[in-house]
């Protein structure tokens, strides 16, 4: 194979791929603002200047094809003066404005310039005034004085989205971005260019001034906003979910994320009002707290009071694996076999970048689980049809608030004698219910699920819990937690008393005389991998941070390139 | 253990004590008709210079607004994790403020490294030194006590401009 050779290191290149290319895949970084794997080739910005022997000039890294035998230089002399250079030339007109800036923190440049510039700048003249807070769109506020002119934005939008909507207008160091004559960067996918701007010039609105980026800690988890399950870095501060932002996985997701999934997959988390902190009973017309131990009790009376095909079962395409196969398994043990899942489908959702018509985070695994009717058991529509019969007069339902999305079942379960809810938040669902637990969110807890092509990937607690989870084995989750006595204003706050689905249906089974001894999630995915074979030999520490796919029947990874 | 002897005895002079006795007294003496340094404290205050760390204070600029700018630079320099800043967004030029900014006085070791940090000279050493709650809570300071007036600070800052 052909070979090239940067400071001194030989690596190896397929033909066809640039110096910087065959460098980052052999882990060597040259520094480049405008160079992104994903996006064509502009050669604007110049940082990734290199010296080539025996060529008479400096080449530009990201748009010099390599060849067999080149031997590169980043730190000769001459480089490294280049950059230099390079680096003076772009700080000429840069505000420095970071104690203002969002961006301070994880701005390429703000690096750089510690990295590689010499740190003193020649320029005495008055710097270029340009516009600063300019609202792009909903999401994107633009700050033109920052603005590097890598064109990584535009190029994003139309290459990426396909959607053209920004530009660049004037020349020289007047040159500024706007979006086209009577558009707005509106697309789905909007606030990616707020990352892959390597400046503060494009700023997530949602997020502006909310924290700086080295106060809040930071979660590898999956987004669930729909079936693609995109992988998602969480950012926590004083236990509140600030901002997500994409996590690489180029077999899922890529560098992206939508704008639903970024906006409004955590808000309902964060929110006070409506979480449902601890357990509740119906009484008369409202909602009463209780402890969590007697409302296990009342939740497992209760369902004793009634014969078996009186009740049913449903599972949740919102809660993780470890959630639906354990109220399968209880399901079983207790001998209800009415069990199965709502799905959502929303046709006008789905795209052909990222976005899936299930908006649903889980169906597959929620399937895989076991969430289906058992032996003369009803599916859901059935079970709503039984209801209005009033044959069916209980049901236990997990995670999912369908009497928002299914009006006709909000009117079966207003008749139900006893309706049993895992909720996150307090929603139409609950207030029908007569007993309620608070589950945890999926950014509270441990466990997996698995998007619609069938990968397996794993969820982490971003958010500390009134119970912390024993997988953490006292481990705090921020500086804060870590530090903050009960005497600071800034520790120990929004803590909800909420648990994760599984560790409430232990406790209802206990009390329903079926007794399982779970002290993780992953204790639970674990027995499903010796009992499911598409899981077969799989654990935590397998799925890694990228997941894998689940196996076929004859055992193999499934089909396609996942 | 062979007993060493002594490097230098003690002299003649020394020996009969009287001259010693003397020279102590000529000290306490000399000491009764100096100036006193003793200050009468409540009373009389004592002026600190302006090299003096007392309690952290942010400046207050003539036209009532604080220069901070909620960069959040001091609450992660800071050691003991005393100061608290939550940042917003503002109408004026400056786009971004602390809404909220508070410094746990029982927390704060008086270090300056706050005011070192600060990229807008907005928080600096003052002379305060008075810190006396009764409760926990009134230990932490927030804006309004923190936002002192310039024309009080001006001294401090000089001396920053200096030495810093
Ligand atoms: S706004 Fe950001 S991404 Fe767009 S050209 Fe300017 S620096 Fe590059
Ligand atoms: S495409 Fe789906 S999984 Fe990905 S960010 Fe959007 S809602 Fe979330
Ligand atoms: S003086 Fe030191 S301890 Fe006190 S607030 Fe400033 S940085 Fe913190
Ligand atoms: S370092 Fe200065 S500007 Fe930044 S938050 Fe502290 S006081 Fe405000």
């Amino acid at each position: 194979m052909a070979t090239i050779t940067i400071d001194g290191k030989k690596i190896e290149f397929k033909s066809g791929q640039t110096i910087i290319q065959a460098a980052k895949d052999n882990g060597i970084n040259i520094p480049h603002f405008c160079w992104h794997p994903k996006l064509s080739i502009s050669g604007n910005c110049r940082v990734c200047l290199v010296e080539v022997a025996k060529m008479p000039k400096l080449v530009i890294a990201c748009a010099t094809l390599a060849a067999d035998g080149m031997v590169v230089f980043t730190n000769s002399e001459k480089a490294v003066n280049a950059r230099n250079a390079v680096m003076e030339f772009i700080l000429i007109n840069h505000p420095l404005d970071c104690p203002i800036c969002d961006e301070a923190g994880e701005c390429k440049l703000q690096e750089y310039a510690y990295d590689y510039s010499v740190g003193e700048s020649r320029f005495k003249e008055e710097k270029q005034h340009k516009e600063k807070r300019v609202p792009l769109g909903p999401n994107v506020m633009f700050d033109g004085e920052r603005c590097i002119s890598c064109s990584r934005c535009i190029r994003f939008c139309d290459e990426i989205v396909k959607e053209p909507q920004l530009t660049f207008v004037q020349r020289g160091d007047r040159v500024t971005i706007v979006t086209y004559p009577g558009k707005e960067l509106d697309n789905d996918y909007s606030l990616n260019v707020t990352d892959i701007c390597p400046v503060g010039a494009l700023t997530n609105r949602d997020f502006r001034f909310k924290s700086r980026v080295w106060e809040m800690s930071t979660t590898k988890s999956v987004c669930t906003g729909c079936s693609r399950g995109c992988n998602s870095d969480i950012w926590v501060r004083n236990n509140l979910i600030l901002r997500i932002t994409p996590r690489e996985n180029e077999k899922v997701n890529s560098y992206w994320m939508c704008d639903h999934g970024r906006l409004n997959t955590f808000k309902n988390i964060n929110q006070l009002e409506t979480r449902i902190n601890g357990a509740f009973i119906k009484e008369g017309l409202s909602h009463v707290p209780t402890e969590w131990e007697s409302a296990y009790r009342k939740a497992a009376n209760e369902l004793k009071k009634y014969a078996k095909d009186e009740i049913a079962f449903i599972g949740s395409p919102f809660a993780t694996n470890e959630d639906n196969y354990l109220l399968a398994k209880i399901a079983k043990n207790f001998g209800v076999s009415n069990l199965d899942f709502m799905r959502h489908e929303n046709p006008a959702f789905g795209d052909d970048i990222l976005k899936r018509n299930d908006i649903t985070p889980n169906s597959f695994g929620a399937e895989l689980a076991g969430i289906r009717p058992g032996k003369n058991g009803f599916a859901l529509s059935e079970i709503i049809q039984k209801i209005n019969d009033g044959k069916i007069k209980v049901v236990y339902l997990l995670e999912d608030d369908i009497a928002e999305s299914n009006p006709e079942a909000a009117e079966a379960f207003a008749k139900l004698k006893l309706l049993i809810v895992h909720s996150v938040n307090f929603n139409k669902t609950t207030d029908l219910a007569h007993i309620i637990f608070g589950a945890a969110a999926y950014a509270e807890k441990n466990g997996t699920m698995i998007n619609f092509e069938g990968r397996v990937q794993r969820i982490r607690p971003a958010v500390a819990l009134a119970t912390p989870d024993k997988s953490l084995d006292g481990q705090k989750l921020s500086r804060q937690d870590k530090f903050g006595t009960e005497y600071d204003s800034w520790a120990q706050k929004n803590i909800k008393d909420a648990l994760p689905s599984w560790t409430i249906l232990m406790n209802v089974a206990k009390e329903l005389d079926f007794r399982l001894k779970y002290n993780i999630a992953e204790d639970i995915f674990l027995e499903m991998s010796k009992n499911i074979d598409a899981l077969n030999g799989l654990n935590y520490n397998i799925l890694g941070e990228l997941g894998v796919p689940v196996k076929d029947s004859i055992n193999q990874p499934l089909a396609k390139a996942l | 253990m062979a007993v060493k002897k002594r490097t230098k005895d003690l002299t003649f002079w020394q020996k009969i004590y009287l001259p010693e006795i003397a020279k102590g007294l000529a000290l306490t003496f000399k000491n009764m008709v100096k100036p006193k340094y003793t200050i009468e404290y409540p009373e009389d205050k004592f002026i600190p210079p302006p090299s003096y760390r007392g309690r952290p204070v942010l400046v207050m600029e003539a036209d009532g607004e604080e220069r901070c700018v909620a960069c959040g630079l001091c609450a992660r320099v800071c050691p003991p994790l005393a100061i608290e800043v939550q940042a917003s967004e503002t109408e004026k030029e400056k786009e971004r403020y602390p809404v909220k900014f508070e410094i746990n006085m029982l927390r704060c070791i008086f270090c300056g490294f706050c005011e070192e940090v600060c990229p807008e000279e907005a928080i600096v050493m003052s002379k305060d030194y008075e810190l006396a709650f009764t409760s926990r809570e009134e230990a932490i300071y927030g804006k309004d006590k923190l936002l002192t007036p310039i024309d009080q600070l001006n001294d401090r800052i000089e001396f920053l401009r200096k030495y810093k």
